[in-house]
């Protein structure tokens, strides 16, 4: 998804140069230029210096640990790799735009969530694992605007993506045959559609606005209503069994998830998207309940849903009713 | 005998205008009309107010050759009443283009008693006898014995195929998951198909709850409603959450304590009746989007006070409602809920089972004294006699801008409720009937 959003940056006439930075080179270049690096290598700063770079969009945080090779390398891949490239901002005298595509994860999951989180909610400190990696490269974000008065930062919490990406966490949840769910919990889901992630992306870049962001699409879904329009199989874990059950189905690598997301499972999490809406000037063209079903749309069927098994059982009743030959 | 008019002027005129079987004046509050409940003036037999006794004779007195079923005395208890119960399902009420109770007994009280006993029968013949259908004329012509469908039919009433339509489209909706809830998880398909059905009998048979003061809920705007809150399990938030839709058809936001929400099972379903969170955020975020709020500040205090506590408010917190209502300027409507401090009735609160399991207290309430005999069934809550009454709303948009931070008049505005709640409290309790009438 960053790479389609980077091969579109670099159509764009208003944008002279577009460098692309990461450790595996994308499918298709079109037109951007391709700096192979980890991102704690010196050469990722000079390129900074060397280009007169005014604009950084920093959306090399992933989610998935088999993106970066294993769990062992998610944090590092994310926060360490983040340390280093916001170190180097401080000596691109270029530099005036800073994006940074952050995630929802940051508040954490938990039964004493308020509804919906505002951006000015308390991040979640107390948690390990990919939550807190956030929270962490967000506070760096935040030293590095605070040191560099004259850069911009926007920080764009994204909630999990689905429709428009085939590698995203959740899509892969929802592609299972049967999908679990906590006995007792109904979380309530909320969905980003990936074009609307790069529009906000790309509005963020030509038309800056300094500031932290949620970007979701509005409206909600619960777990179990997704999983039945999805129309496949549910299974309810009872409680005392989901960290394991979670952890297994993490390691089938079927679901590309942290682990600590699990909590997600049980309580989930819904943001207020008022201050993009009003602030930063973008309304999402896709609610939740319509990017689930453009997801839906697009996903590779495997096995039966409740159509088809709608549609066999009219079947066998027409020809249980076909006249007497 | 003692007509109307030497009470009036009197210092005790806060007391119920009728006077008992004995001839003396009525010491009930007068709760309604100036009449208390066991007095209360019915729409049937108005004699103008003057003194007059439950069991006056005259033409309403059963006469010997009447059958008793066509003409119920004046004295028996859940008959008609002023204000907003529905009348109890009768026989004739299951049939189509049912004769209403009131009609049928108006034409019985009329007519001599020969008429009387075959009018009534008639109407019994033709929604149950020969004819076996829908109550729709009774001719003779349809000889065959009533089927299974036809039992459902009038069970159901006319439209059983309509009906069975609805529940069908209901299942493959909630099968699908092709339903819609609100950002905060409010479900309003399943609250008003499913939740709201199984309070009906709750809310009509077993409490009999009566509903006064509705034209204090705000039909349109947000609103801060504020009730006491009793009864060891929150039956009243329940039976509130009815009565505000039965009034305006809007789905009220109660405001739920922690536990609520840590608890599986449970936690989901308040959430989908549209539940949220006690907390500052929630709050504001619910009263800022025009939705009624409902809060129950006397907490879990409340709810497990002992029995020798009853209808006596609690402290109403750290006044925190109030400053939520400042903040979203929105108007604070007391409720008084009467016979929710009834249904469980505790005797001894266990503190040290309550401690073990984590809950806040553990009631040992009297209907466990009939567990060795009943088992299960006494568990159940008592049927007492329910009324829920909306006090006049306290408006707060006049306020100034700053005032939800201003401690005095925090204080002062949640004292003003409290006080106002206890006294509706008060004039309700001492003018009932009795705890289940």
């Amino acid at each position: 998804m960053v790479a389609r959003f980077a091969r579109r940056m670099a159509a764009r006439d208003d944008v002279s140069l577009v460098v692309g930075v990461d450790t595996k080179a994308p499918a298709r270049l079109s037109g951007m230029q391709f700096l192979r690096a980890d991102l704690d290598n010196p050469l990722v700063g000079t390129t900074l210096v060397d280009e007169r770079i005014d604009t950084l969009v920093h959306a090399g945080v992933v989610a998935q640990p088999r993106v970066v090779g294993g769990r062992g390398h998610l944090k590092e891949h994310n926060v360490i790799g983040s340390m280093h490239l916001l170190a180097a901002v401080q000596h691109a005298p270029a530099l005036r735009t800073l994006v940074l595509k952050s995630s929802t994860a940051v508040y954490g999951s938990s039964a004493r969530d308020p509804a919906l989180f505002t951006e000015d909610h308390g991040l979640d400190r107390r948690s390990s694992g990919f939550s807190r990696d956030m929270v962490d490269v967000e506070g760096y974000a935040v030293g590095a605007a605070r040191r560099r008065s004259d850069l911009d930062v926007t920080v764009l919490r994204f909630a999990n993506f689905i429709g428009g990406v085939d590698d995203a966490a959740l899509a892969g949840f929802f592609q299972l045959p049967v999908m679990p769910s906590v006995l007792g919990w109904d979380p309530r889901l909320q969905f980003c559609h990936a074009e609307d992630a790069i529009a906000v992306l790309t509005r963020a870049v030509t038309r800056p606005v300094a500031g932290t962001f949620n970007v979701a699409g509005p409206g909600v879904l619960y777990l179990s209503q997704a999983i039945r329009r999805a129309g496949r199989g549910h299974m309810t874990v009872p409680d005392p069994l989901v960290n394991g059950a979670g952890r297994l189905l993490l390691r089938t690598g079927r679901v590309d998830a942290p682990v600590d997301q699990v909590p997600f499972l049980r309580f989930g999490r819904v943001v207020d998207v008022s201050r993009l809406v009003e602030v930063f000037g973008h309304a999402p063209r896709w609610s939740t309940p319509e990017a689930f079903a453009a997801f839906l749309e697009g996903r590779v069927r495997q096995g039966p849903t409740g159509t088809n098994v709608a549609a066999l059982g009219s079947r066998v009743l027409q020809w249980l009713r076909r006249p007497a030959a | 005998m003692v007509a109307t008019g030497t009470r009036k002027g009197n210092p005790d005129s806060h007391r119920c205008d009728a006077t008992t079987r004995a001839g003396a004046p009525c010491r009930n509050w007068a709760v309604q009309g100036g009449r208390c409940r066991l007095h209360a003036r019915r729409d049937r037999d108005e004699d103008g107010g003057s003194g007059e006794r439950p069991n006056t004779g005259g033409p309403e007195r059963p006469q010997p050759g009447q059958s008793a079923v066509s003409q119920p005395g004046p004295g028996r208890p859940g008959q008609e009443r002023s204000g907003t119960e529905r009348a109890a399902p009768t026989l004739t009420t299951f049939t189509a283009g049912a004769t209403g109770r009131r009609a049928q007994h108006g034409d019985s009280g009329g007519n001599g008693s020969g008429a009387v006993d075959q009018s009534h029968l008639a109407a019994f013949d033709r929604s149950f006898g020969k004819a076996g259908v829908r109550g729709d004329g009774g001719t003779d012509d349809d000889p065959r014995p009533p089927g299974v469908m036809d039992a459902l039919g009038d069970v159901l009433g006319d439209d059983l195929a309509g009906h069975l339509d609805g529940i069908r489209a209901f299942l493959r909706r909630r099968l699908s998951g092709d339903y819609e809830v609100d950002e905060f998880g409010l479900d309003p398909d399943l609250v008003r198909n499913v939740m709201l059905p199984l309070m009906a009998p709750l809310y009509d048979t077993w409490w009999r709850v009566v509903s006064e003061g509705r034209d204090n809920v705000p039909m349109e705007s947000g609103g801060l409603l504020v009730s006491n809150h009793a009864g060891t399990l929150p039956f009243d938030g329940l039976m509130l959450a009815y009565d505000v839709h039965e009034a305006t058809g809007r789905f009220l936001r109660e405001l739920g304590a922690n536990l609520v929400f840590t608890t599986p099972f449970v936690g989901h379903l308040a959430r989908k009746s549209g539940s949220v969170r006690a907390s500052r955020e929630d709050a504001d975020a619910v009263l800022s989007r025009g939705e009624l709020a409902g809060v129950f500040p006397e907490g879990f205090k409340g709810l497990g006070k002992p029995f020798s506590q009853r209808y006596h408010l609690e402290r109403f917190g750290r006044g925190g409602f109030v400053a939520t209502a400042l903040r979203a300027r929105v108007p604070i409507v007391p409720v008084a809920i009467v016979g929710s401090e009834e249904i469980y009735p505790m005797l001894f609160d266990a503190r040290t089972i309550a401690r073990a399991l984590g809950l806040p207290y553990f009631p040992i309430v009297a209907q466990m004294l009939a567990l060795p005999l009943l088992g299960p069934l006494s568990l159940l809550p008592l049927p007492t006699k329910w009324s829920i009454t909306y006090g006049k709303p306290i408006e707060t948009a006049h306020l100034p801008e700053g005032a939800a931070e201003d401690p005095m008049v925090v204080f002062a505005l949640a004292d003003r409720v409290r006080d106002t709640i206890q006294d509706m409290l008060t004039r309700q309790v001492m003018g009932r009937r009795s705890v289940f009438f």
